[in-house]
C-alpha cells in the first residue's frame, strides 16, 4: 500500500486517532524496520514478498487450525469429542517426554506428515502435466484472492479501485482447475463429477455477485478498503453502520452466504466431492499431497469467502462500538472471520446435502430472483438516503417489505407440494 | 416460512453442542485406554477356573478333572489331563485335580457351556478382553497356572451369580457334613448296637466271640 492512498483513506476515517496506535500499527512498523535493513532499489520487493510470506504463514496456520476445529465441533455438534489424541511427539534428544494431548491441537501436523509421505499415484493414462498442475493452480488462484481483503486499516496487501472485480475474476479461475482436475485424471467418473462440480459453480455464481453488487451499488465503489471505511459509522457510538443492520444489507448477506456454501462446495452443497455417495468426484485420481492441496484450497477458498463477506457486510476491520476501538482492528477482522468460519461449520454439521435438482432449483428460481429484487432494493436505499425524520421509518419499513414479502411469496411457491412431507415408512 | 426448518436444525445442533459440555447423558464416549468401560455384569468372554483361596491357587481349585466341560466343548478347546494322585479339595475330601487344563481362547466361540455342564462350579465366565498376543499358538493357549483366578475375582465380576453359588455350595457342604454327621453317629450307633443286636438275632449258643469283644467308641 502507498503512503498516499494512506493518508488520503485516513482523512475521513470517523476517528482518525485510532489508526495510530501502536498495536494498530505493529504490523507495518515491524516489516518497514525490516525492509529498512536492505538497499533500497530491492524495499519495494521485499515489501511486497513480506505480504505474501504474512499471507501464506498466517493462513496457512489459520487452514490448519481450521481443519482440527472443524472436526472438534462437528463433533460436538454430534454429541462426540472429535480429534484429541495427537500430542507432542517424542523427541529422543529431549531428556523428558512431554505426554499432554494438547487437546488434539497438533492433529493438523500430523495430518500433514501423513498425506506428504502418501503414494502419489498418477493413473498411467493421465495428462501428467495437467495433472500435476491442476493442484498447484488451485492454491495459487484461491491464495491470489487474499491479495484484496483489507485485514486491518492499514493492513491490504494490494489496494485497487476494482478489488471487487479482482477478486471474482481471481476466484472464478478455480473453477478452471477443477475441470482440469477431472480433465487430466482420464476417468470418465472424474471428468463427468467436473462437470457437475463445475455446473455448480457457475450456477451459484450469479447469485454470489447479484448478492455483492448491492454494495457496491451503495457504497459506491469496488474498493473493499473503501467498503469498510463506508462502514465505519456508530449511532450514539454503540450501533454501527454495518450494511448488514439494513434490509437489504441482511438479504444480502444471508443470499450470500448461500452463495458462498455453494460456491466454495461446502455442506450442504457438496455434492461435487458428496464423501458418502462418490468417492471424492473429480478428485478421484487423486492422492497424497495433491488431494491435500485440493483441501487447503477449498479452505482457503473459503476464508477468502468469508473474509469477503465479512468486508461487505460484517464492516470488515471496524470495531462494533466507538469505544472498542482501542482492539487493533486486524483482530476485529480475524474475530468476524473466525465467527463465519464456525458458522460454516455448524451449518455443516445441521444440514443434509442436497440433491442437484434442488441445488439448481434453489439457485435458479430462487436466489437469482430474489438477488435482482433486492438489487432494485438497494437501489431504493440508495436513492432515499436523504430521507430523514419519519420518513426514515418509511424508508425502513419499504426496504424490508421489498425483501420480506417476495422471501415468503416465493418461499411458498417454492416448497408447494413439498412440505410438510409425509413419510410412508418412517415414523 | 421456508427457511424455518433450517433454524429448528441449527437450534438442535447447537444444543447438542452446549450439552456435550455438561450433559453427561448426551457425552456416551469412553475414552477408553484412560477410562475403563463399565461392563454389564452378564458380560462374557473366555472360561476361568475359579480357585478357593488366592494364595495357593493350584492347590485350591474347584476342578475335579471330571472332563464334562472338555467333553461338552462344541468347538473342542478345553483339553484336560488328569491326575495320577489325589489332593484333598476344599472340604478336606480326596479328590483327582487337572494335572493339565487348557484352553485354547483362539478357538473358544464363548458359549458358556461348560459353565452350564460344571457339577462343582468350578469353571465360570470371564470378563477380560484385552486377549491379544504377539503369538497366537502360544499367547493365546492358556494353562491352568493362566486360568486359575481365585472366588475374590469371580465375586468382583459376577457378583449374583458368585453369591448364588457361594450360598449353594455353604447349603450342600451343611447338608454334606450333617449328612456325614448322620451317618457317623447312625453307625455309632449300629455300633453301639452291634453287640447288643446280634445276640437276639442270631441266637445261637456258639457264638461268644463277638460278645467277648468289648464295644470300641465311634473314632469319627
Amino acid at each position: 500500500m502507498n503512503s498516499s492512498g494512506l493518508s488520503l483513506l485516513s482523512a475521513h476515517l470517523p476517528v482518525a486517532a485510532a489508526a495510530d496506535g501502536l498495536l494498530e500499527r505493529l504490523p507495518l512498523t515491524l516489516r518497514d524496520t525490516f525492509v529498512q535493513w536492505f538497499p533500497a532499489p530491492t524495499q519495494w520487493l521485499l515489501h511486497h514478498l513480506i505480504s505474501i510470506v504474512g499471507i501464506l504463514a498466517i493462513f496457512g496456520l489459520f487452514f490448519a487450525f481450521t481443519t482440527v476445529a472443524e472436526r472438534k465441533l462437528l463433533g460436538r455438534l454430534q454429541n462426540r469429542l472429535g480429534p484429541n489424541r495427537a500430542g507432542v511427539p517424542k523427541f529422543s534428544f529431549l531428556p523428558f517426554h512431554l505426554k499432554h494431548k494438547l487437546f488434539g491441537l497438533t492433529q493438523p501436523f500430523a495430518d500433514a506428515v501423513k498425506a506428504l509421505t502418501k503414494e502419489d499415484i498418477v493413473p498411467a493414462a493421465a495428462d501428467k502435466l495437467l495433472h500435476f498442475l491442476a493442484p498447484v493452480l488451485v492454491v495459487a488462484f484461491s491464495l491470489l484472492t487474499f491479495a484484496v481483503l483489507p485485514f486491518g486499516r492499514n493492513l491490504i496487501p494490494v489496494e485497487l479501485d476494482a478489488a471487487l472485480l479482482y477478486f471474482f475474476a481471481a476466484g472464478s479461475a478455480t473453477e478452471l482447475t477443477i475441470f482440469m482436475a477431472g480433465w487430466a485424471s482420464r476417468n470418465k467418473y472424474s471428468l463427468l463429477s467436473a462437470m457437475r462440480a463445475l455446473a455448480q459453480v457457475i450456477s451459484y455464481e450469479l447469485p454470489l455477485l447479484l448478492s455483492v453488487i448491492p454494495v457496491v451499488l451503495v457504497a459506491g465503489t469496488l474498493s473493499t478498503q473503501e467498503i469498510v471505511v463506508a462502514q465505519g459509522f456508530w449511532t450514539f457510538g454503540l450501533l454501527p453502520h454495518w450494511f448488514i443492520f439494513t434490509p437489504w444489507g441482511a438479504a444480502g448477506f444471508l443470499l450470500f452466504l448461500v452463495a458462498a456454501l455453494a460456491e466454495s462446495n461446502r455442506s450442504p452443497f457438496d455434492l461435487p466431492e458428496a464423501e458418502s455417495e462418490l468417492i471424492a468426484g473429480h478428485l478421484t485420481e487423486y492422492s497424497g499431497f495433491k488431494y491435500a492441496l485440493f483441501f487447503m484450497a477449498e479452505y482457503f477458498g473459503l476464508t477468502a469467502l468469508s473474509g469477503l463477506g465479512v468486508t461487505l457486510f460484517l464492516g470488515g476491520w471496524q470495531a462494533p462500538c466507538a469505544f472498542l476501538q482501542f482492539i487493533p482492528s486486524y483482530l476485529w477482522f480475524m474475530g468476524k472471520l473466525v465467527g463465519m468460519i464456525v458458522f460454516f461449520i455448524w451449518v455443516r454439521g445441521t444440514l443434509l446435502r442436497l440433491r442437484i435438482d434442488q441445488l439448481t432449483r434453489l439457485s435458479w428460481q430462487f436466489l437469482v430472483p430474489l438477488a435482482l429484487i433486492n438489487l432494485g432494493n438497494a437501489a431504493f436505499w440508495a436513492l432515499t438516503g436523504a430521507w430523514s425524520g419519519p420518513l426514515q421509518i418509511v424508508r425502513w419499513a419499504v426496504s424490508a417489505a421489498l425483501i420480506v414479502v417476495p422471501f415468503v411469496l416465493m418461499g411458498r411457491s417454492l416448497t408447494r407440494g413439498q412440505a410438510p412431507r409425509t413419510y410412508r415408512y418412517a415414523t | 416460512m421456508l427457511g424455518s426448518g433450517i433454524i429448528k436444525g441449527l437450534a438442535v445442533t447447537a444444543k447438542n453442542f452446549v450439552g456435550s459440555y455438561h450433559d453427561p447423558a448426551r457425552m456416551v464416549t469412553e475414552q477408553y485406554p484412560e477410562e475403563r468401560p463399565k461392563l454389564p455384569e452378564a458380560y462374557r468372554n473366555f472360561p476361568f477356573l475359579v480357585t478357593e483361596n488366592a494364595t495357593d491357587p493350584m492347590g485350591t481349585l474347584r476342578c475335579v478333572a471330571c472332563q464334562i466341560c472338555e467333553k461338552e466343548c462344541p468347538p473342542q478347546c478345553i483339553y484336560i489331563e488328569k491326575s495320577k494322585d489325589k489332593k484333598p479339595d476344599a472340604t478336606g475330601k480326596p479328590q483327582l485335580y487337572p494335572a493339565v487344563f487348557a484352553i485354547d481362547t483362539s478357538v473358544c466361540m464363548s458359549c458358556q457351556i461348560c459353565v452350564e455342564v460344571c457339577p462343582f462350579d468350578a469353571i465360570k465366565m470371564d470378563q477380560v478382553f484385552e486377549v491379544a498376543a504377539t503369538n497366537r499358538f502360544t499367547g493365546l493357549l492358556l494353562n491352568r497356572e493362566q486360568l486359575a483366578k481365585p472366588n475374590s475375582y469371580f465375586h468382583q465380576i459376577h457378583p449374583t451369580d458368585a453369591h448364588e453359588v457361594d450360598t449353594r455350595l455353604a447349603a450342600e457342604r451343611k447338608a454334606a457334613e450333617e449328612k456325614a454327621k448322620a451317618a457317623a453317629a447312625a453307625k455309632a450307633a449300629a455300633a453301639a448296637a452291634k453287640p447288643a443286636t446280634p445276640a437276639p438275632a442270631t441266637a445261637t449258643p456258639a457264638a461268644p466271640k463277638p460278645a467277648a469283644q468289648p464295644p470300641t467308641p465311634p473314632t469319627a
